[in-house]
């Protein structure tokens, strides 16, 4: 075991936890925050994306010691309904979601890239968001928020 | 409000902290008094509330304080857009603003079992007992007007939940003042049935649809911005104080059983522990990271058993060799099929195949089970949770008014999952510990034990006539049954904790055939099912899977019309439109056709060279009264195999349309997954084991494959009842693709998945 601080949504928190637990265990179980969600724990699918320093990673598989001064931001950091991320107010604007769980992945991912590139082409949509996986099929649906987003940001 | 509050933090006490519902009735309304938590309203439901039970209006409707209305539903939403679409069918009848009903679902202690999730009904039958109970509860609160404003019912009118003279609007009274916080006590006459079939109308006739304000309009879901923002808890993120974490250990091989299991072997964990129990196995501990440790640590000896599963290749053949454990006619059999094939000009045959398939759901199952003073409650994401209370009661051996279940929005739902089996495990284990615990299965289980779509053969023969007239049809599914174990988890003989716990197994017989109004003078339809590879805990256990044995029928049966039409030389569309009986089904295809700018012309194309061909397919299916034909264009790549879709059209009857919006969004989900499911899904698997485990070995369609474009035709019939949407569109689509890839390349698939190197093998 051994005290790590976790900067998270803009909040450092302490943890005391095994160095290897996966990010994603101390965001559910120690410092509350649900919505990063296991979906296969194996790197494949996306449900338990965060960014780090900006950048998407899947939480399920990095070890909450390597994440260091590094400042996390989860889907409730991203934005609020009142201060919304572009991609969330296309999200709710394009009525994305069916069942929902997999949201960290595509959300996260698609504002990551468009945070570098307000207006990526289709081929570096398609390169950002390839083997993020959603059940329901939502991906026509997807693809137009990420557009909608893009459109939003100017 | 909102369409969705979470059930999980519901009780009535919220209700009427928020203006107070009370019960009302007509003849003594009685108080929503007693604002009872969900526990103790079950306790004294004899005393001041009325029963739970579907023959009572407050069952269904609620008005509260604040003249807000609650409508409490037997059914779920599983992403389809349910909250708006019974929100708005409520909201018509009752003649409310939408924005102020809201739909509670899947709570055991506030809603009556009407089948949960289930066949596409949610609409059809669901909405059908909700629009009659929203419509007594109008024809009450305006009788209840009548006499405080001594105006005759026939003269009153309601506006925006207040009753009011249709001659003069100042005489009114509102929903609120007449019943609000109290609970109606109206009685209504039910039919003996729980599940898909309960139906309790009222004395009220619903409204005629063309007086519809809210129904048939596209209003947004109000539960997806919650999930947006990161504030919707989904089944995997309740917690309860001294909640235990669960992981469930499976057999390597199918069917063995733990010899000896070496607790020293994660002695070192912090609080690991292990309950054995026959073949029920799992390791639990205070802290989610221990849990999954000891999981992947604990040493299990396995019993020697013989694999039980047939080599991967050989499945079809043992499909096909072994003999029938039922056999059942079924649909409309006509005139004498075996004299019509004797004297046959022609006759053309195929047999087509379809995998086991996996739920594979986004997140593996997960549950919650507390018990408290012998109360027991679990929080779950099974679409049916009343299923599940008798599942524990049953698993656990408690009284079935011990338990109460929570549904909680899961990982994704298609139909019969591991849902129900996570539900059982984590009973089983809260028992045993005496404290809250909270399974979640691994990916690895999610995919490998979830109960699978069964895998099947379907031979069909059409007899022709000199003038290549089809004078006999014949069509015959074989495969496992789509109920080797049942579609929900009431029964111990259907879910691993039973199955592992020594219950044995009892598998059922069903399948299916065709769904279309195709006449022949001579037909015949039936179908087979062999027993499971595994007669106890099998990952190849099968069951429902969206659309359950849909996808696979009409895969074979509409790729047949298409070989009958390319046999005769005759344009695939106007073969159908020969044989099709039923004037929407008629009007379907025509509108499917005339959308996609359909060409009148034989299949293969046979005018193409090079590397990338493309081609066009039709295929169209019924099911349960909806109505759905599609059109693929797709482009082949000969040398990679690989198939892409320029574009679906597709037209879709369902009867009258609730929402448009969340139809086309229910369509298009329907079409990624049956799409996925046509082109890269199959469960693989050894002799010992399903070695389909993740998303790597078990691939689904990525956004890169997505179709260019998708053209839906919504074919409205306001005066025909609503029925399903949730599945019908995914069933006829894996045809329409096989019948493009035929019409670019002349080569026909008969097997599904059609992977790219499924299709280069088949061109080659």
């Amino acid at each position: 075991m051994a005290r790590i601080n976790l900067d998270v949504n803009g909040k450092v928190h302490t943890i005391d936890a095994d160095p290897d637990m996966p990010l994603l265990y101390a965001l559910r179980n120690d410092i509350g925050l649900n919505n990063p969600h296991f979906g296969c724990g194996l790197a494949q699918c996306g449900a338990c994306t965060v960014h780090l320093n900006g950048q998407a990673i899947r939480s399920c598989v990095t070890p909450v010691s390597a994440i260091g001064t590094g400042k996390v931001v989860t889907l409730a950091g991203l934005g609020t309904p009142e201060k919304p991320h572009p991609i969330q107010k296309a999200y709710v604007e394009e009525q994305v979601p069916q069942c929902g769980y997999c949201i960290n992945g595509w959300v996260m991912t698609a504002a990551a890239l468009l945070n570098e590139k307000k207006k990526p082409t289709d081929a570096e949509i398609n390169n950002a968001l390839t083997g993020l996986k959603c059940r329901c099929g939502t991906h026509m649906n997807i693809v137009r928020a990420v557009k909608r987003a893009s459109e939003m940001m100017g | 409000m909102t369409k969705m509050e979470n059930p999980a933090n519901f009780s009535r006490r919220s209700l009427l902290k928020t203006g107070g519902a009370l019960v009302v009735s007509i003849g003594a309304p009685i108080a929503l008094d007693t604002v009872l938590g969900i526990d103790a309203a079950h306790a004294q439901a004899s005393g001041t509330k009325p029963p739970l039970t579907p023959d009572q209006l407050s069952t269904f409707i609620a008005v509260n304080g604040d003249g807000s209305v609650s409508a409490f539903f037997g059914k779920m939403d599983m992403g389809q857009g349910l909250f708006a679409a019974i929100g708005q069918i409520v909201a018509e009848e009752l003649d409310v603003p939408f924005k102020t009903v809201k739909v509670l679902m899947g709570d055991t202690a506030t809603s009556v079992n009407q089948g949960g999730a289930s066949g596409s009904t949610g609409v059809q039958l669901g909405g059908k007992q909700m629009r009659v109970a929203a419509a007594e509860a109008r024809r009450v609160l305006v009788e209840m007007a009548s006499q405080r404003l001594s105006i005759p019912a026939d003269q009153l009118t309601v506006t925006d939940g207040v009753v009011h003279a249709k001659a003069d609007p100042s005489k009114k009274a509102s929903y609120a003042e007449l019943i609000g916080g109290r609970y109606f006590n109206v009685p209504l006459e039910w039919n003996k049935e729980l599940g898909n079939t309960l139906y309790a109308p009222g004395k009220a006739k619903p409204k005629d649809p063309k007086d519809y304000k809210i129904v048939g309009k596209p209003l947004p879901r109000e539960d997806i911005a919650p999930i947006v923002y990161a504030q919707t808890d989904f089944c995997t993120d309740v917690k309860r104080p001294g909640m235990l974490h669960a992981r469930m250990i499976r057999p390597p091989v199918a069917g063995s059983t733990p010899v000896k299991v070496d607790e020293a072997s994660i002695q070192d964990i912090p609080g690991a522990k292990v309950y054995l129990e026959k073949g029920f196995l799992a390791v639990y501990a205070e802290n989610e990271w221990n849990a999954i440790k000891a999981s992947q640590k604990l040493k299990v000896e396995w019993s020697n058993v013989q694999p039980s599963f047939v080599e991967q290749v050989a499945l079809y053949d043992h499909i096909r060799k072994t003999p029938p454990r039922k056999h059942q006619d079924e649909g409309k059999q006509a005139g004498n099929v075996e004299e019509a094939f004797r004297t046959a000009a022609r006759v053309v045959e195929a047999e087509y195949e379809w995998p086991f398939q996996s739920h594979a759901s986004m997140g593996p199952a997960c549950a919650l089970v507390e018990i408290q003073d012998g109360n027991v409650t679990c929080w779950t994401g099974s679409q049916k949770p009343h299923f599940v209370q008798n599942g524990i009661s049953r698993t656990i051996d408690v009284p079935l008014d011990k338990v109460h279940v929570v549904w909680v929005v899961g990982p994704g739902s298609y139909g019969r999952s591991d849902a129900d089996d996570a539900a059982m495990d984590a009973a089983v284990l809260a028992k045993v510990t005496g404290r809250p615990v909270r399974v979640q299965y691994t990916r690895d289980q999610g995919t490998g034990w979830d109960p699978k779509g069964p895998a099947s053969i379907h031979r069909a023969r059409a007899a022709l006539d000199a003038q290549g007239n089809i004078v006999a049809y014949e069509f015959v599914s074989k495969g496992f049954s789509r109920v080797d174990v049942n579609t929900n988890g009431s029964q111990p003989h259907d879910t691993l904790a039973g199955h592992f716990r020594g219950i044995a197994l009892k598998s059922g017989d069903n399948f299916g055939i065709p769904g279309e109004s195709y006449e022949f003078a001579n037909k015949k339809t039936y179908w087979e099912t062999i027993p499971p590879l595994l007669d106890r805990a099998s990952p190849l256990r099968s069951s429902h899977l969206r659309d359950p044995v849909g996808p696979q029928i009409h895969f074979a049966s509409e790729s047949f019309m298409d070989e009958i039409a390319s046999t005769i030389g005759v344009d695939p569309l106007e073969l159908r439109l020969r044989y099709v009986k039923d004037a929407r089904d008629i009007a379907l295809l025509k509108a499917v056709a005339e959308k996609a700018n359909w060409q009148s012309r034989p299949s293969p194309r046979r005018d193409q060279t090079g590397n990338k061909v493309s081609g066009r397919g039709i295929a169209y299916s019924q099911r349960n009264g909806t109505r759905v034909a599609i059109v693929a264009e797709i482009e082949v790549d000969r040398t990679t195999g690989k198939i892409s879709v320029r574009k679906f059209t597709v037209a879709h009857d369902c009867g009258q349309i609730i929402n448009p919006a969340g139809l086309k969004h229910t369509i298009e989900g329907n079409m990624i997954q049956g799409m996925s499911r046509t082109i890269w899904e199959e469960t693989k698997f050894d002799t010992k084991n399903v070695t389909s485990i993740d998303w790597m070995s078990y691939p689904i369609l990525d956004i890169t494959e997505r179709p260019a474009e998708i053209d839906i035709v919504l074919i409205d019939r306001p005066n025909v009842a609503p029925s399903g949407a949730g599945e019908p569109s995914m069933r006829p689509l894996s045809a329409a693709i096989a019948n493009a890839i035929f019409d670019a390349t002349g080569v026909r698939i008969r097997r599904v998945p059609f992977t790219p190197e499924s299709v280069r093998q088949a061109m080659s």
